[in-house]
């Protein structure tokens, strides 16, 4: 972004005259950028900006009255309920995971290091419906866990503790992939002066670390919410899809699509692609605040 | 030289940290995963065989690894394509397209799957156009390719940007100078500057197409034998209480995802040295 090809190409005629073919070995030719402007334009609004619209375009397309029906509906609420209920739970745990295992990483030499580095990738490696299946295979009535939770009346595959594990697990690196890096490319200098001067370990990690990481640690709290919120495959498996207790809002605009109720799936649908719209509008925000450019997230 | 345990630090936390981190991911990632191979080893190696070479399982393999790989093709190829325009030239709108590239991590599946569903049926604002050209992507194996093209895209096209604006200017310019035109300059000068960040890309895509459910079920048609997915598969099992079939195409899908894991490190590191050699030859 920061040296673009043609800037380059009009400098160097200003200097000296440099050939024909010089300048135009820096520059695509005309007919390359309107062919790739053409094909990449159309290709993003085609796949990206197409969909994104069609949510909505579905959504009201019995009118607004049903739109808003399907989003007061009881079960939609619950649905929501249900959602906010696991991300409540999710996001904070995975948020202090984060943060103490970037510490340890990013501050201290030890031996193992990359291994651990590579295990906290593994969730996002593993295809959602095999996470939900692991959870299943362990707490399920067939489990390795099953019967003893059976005979202590526990209830955690098909029910809310099943759809939060497996929601913790997916979500699971977020905030440390983002936070290594961050506390990484800081060094320790600046926390050894404080420890030195005597703060306590909490005091120097609130004081001096902490608003140092700030930024970087809300851009993965802010993704790990979206998926927190959005995750379909793994709930899916553990969830058993019970209507008004165990669904969260995926599950219930799976459920109200497939039971061909495409106006009030979509119109449910819609509030999760505002979430997506909320998500991206603070991830850029997030991005220019820290002067950094967009990255892939999972 | 062999490393210490740990190397000595003033800075406290050390234990406590590292304690919570290791408890936390054994108990929530590593002991749950291993618990997967357990139960497959437990079944035994004839019936965990039997049940990942089924005809189902393989028409299944084949076409989660078919469509994904087709995908990932599909986005290093326009992935580019998309990081290069975004990065090198200027038009209207083109930070807020820059911002939508990163819609389909933040869009829910569920919802993208939906979604290109209503688009590609028969009566969608798309499918009613290609349906009678003879292409019928909503229910097909096309369908699959479609959906993971969508989910992928941010991969290759996030990974190449910043490879792309952290090329060197005066390369070009020197292969300019030495009078090489700009066809040359792209395959000897750019590309080779570029490929490994394109694999990792592909490498990324793939790989989350592979396991991609939520995008793919709704738009798939879910056949057996010919529009099921693994994972689809997976689920289907798990619906009909067979642990034992759910849990082999599992510990397949599994494999590939670790075997998958390490690839693209190993690619991340190649691609980073690369970085770091130009800025030191520069």
């Amino acid at each position: 972004m920061s040296r673009p090809a043609a800037a380059g190409a009009g400098e160097w005629e200003l200097e000296a005259p440099a050939p024909r073919r010089a300048a135009s070995a820096l520059v695509d030719p005309p007919w390359v950028r309107m062919a790739l402007l053409g094909v990449a334009l159309s290709f993003l609004l085609l796949f990206l900006w197409l969909p994104f619209v069609t949510v909505f375009v579905e959504a009201f397309s019995r009118g607004w009255r049903v739109a808003v029906e399907a989003v007061r509906d009881p079960a939609a609420l619950a649905a929501v309920r249900l959602t906010l209920l696991v991300a409540a739970i999710s996001v904070p745990l995975n948020t202090a995971f984060g943060v103490a295992a970037a510490w340890a990483i990013a501050k201290f030499e030890f031996r193992g290091k990359s291994l651990l580095v590579t295990a906290i990738d593994l969730p996002f490696a593993v295809s959602p419906v095999v996470s939900g299946l692991v959870f299943v295979l362990l707490f399920g009535a067939q489990g390795l866990l099953g019967p003893w939770l059976q005979q202590h009346g526990i209830r955690i595959i098909f029910a809310v503790p099943g759809i939060v594990i497996a929601t913790t697990f997916i979500t699971f690196p977020f905030v440390a992939r983002e936070l290594i890096p961050i506390l990484e490319e800081q060094g320790h200098e600046e926390e050894e002066a404080a420890i030195s001067l005597g703060a306590s370990g909490w005091q120097t990690f609130r004081r001096v670390t902490l608003p140092n990481v700030s930024l970087g640690l809300l851009y993965g709290v802010v993704l790990l919410n979206a998926r927190a919120m959005g995750e379909f495959g793994a709930v899916s498996v553990v969830s058993g899809h019970i209507r008004g207790q165990t669904n969260t809002i995926p599950l219930h605009v799976e459920i109200l699509y497939n039971e061909y109720q495409g106006a009030a799936a979509f119109a449910v649908a819609s509030l999760l692609a505002l979430l997506a719209v909320v998500t991206l509008v603070l991830k850029q925000l997030l991005e220019w605040r820290m002067g950094r450019r967009a990255r892939a997230a999972a | 030289m062999r490393l210490p345990l740990r190397q000595r630090s003033i800075l406290p936390g050390f234990g406590l940290t590292l304690g919570f981190t290791l408890a936390y991911l054994s108990l929530l990632v590593l002991i749950p995963l291993a618990g997967l191979f357990a139960k497959s080893l437990a079944l035994g190696p004839g019936a965990l065989w039997s049940a990942i070479v089924s005809p189902r399982a393989l028409a299944a393999y084949r076409l989660s690894f078919g469509a994904s790989l087709l995908a990932a093709l599909v986005n290093a190829l326009l992935g580019l394509a998309v990081a290069w325009v975004l990065v090198r030239y200027r038009f209207p709108g083109r930070r807020l397209f820059d911002a939508l590239v990163d819609l389909p991590f933040a869009l829910p599946t569920a919802v993208a799957g939906i979604t290109l569903t209503a688009l590609f049926a028969k009566h969608g604002a798309l499918g009613r156009h290609l349906v009678p050209l003879g292409i019928e992507v909503a229910y097909t194996p096309l369908g699959v390719v479609v959906a993971l093209v969508f989910i992928g895209l941010p991969f290759v096209v996030r990974t190449v940007q910043p490879v792309i604006e952290d090329l060197e200017a005066e390369l070009e310019e020197a292969a300019a100078s030495l009078g090489a035109g700009r066809g040359q300059t792209f395959a000897r000068v750019i590309f080779p500057a570029l490929w490994p960040a394109v694999a990792t890309g592909f490498a990324l895509a793939f790989a989350r197409g592979v396991g991609e459910y939520g995008s793919v079920v709704f738009i798939s048609g879910n056949l057996p034998l010919r529009t099921e997915i693994a994972p689809l598969l997976i689920v289907t099992r798990l619906e009909e209480f067979d642990y034992a079939g759910a849990t082999s195409i599992a510990v397949v899908l599994l494999g590939v995802s670790f075997a998958l894991l390490l690839g693209i490190q190993a690619l991340q590191r190649l691609a980073s040295r690369r970085l770091a050699g130009a800025a030191e030859a520069a």
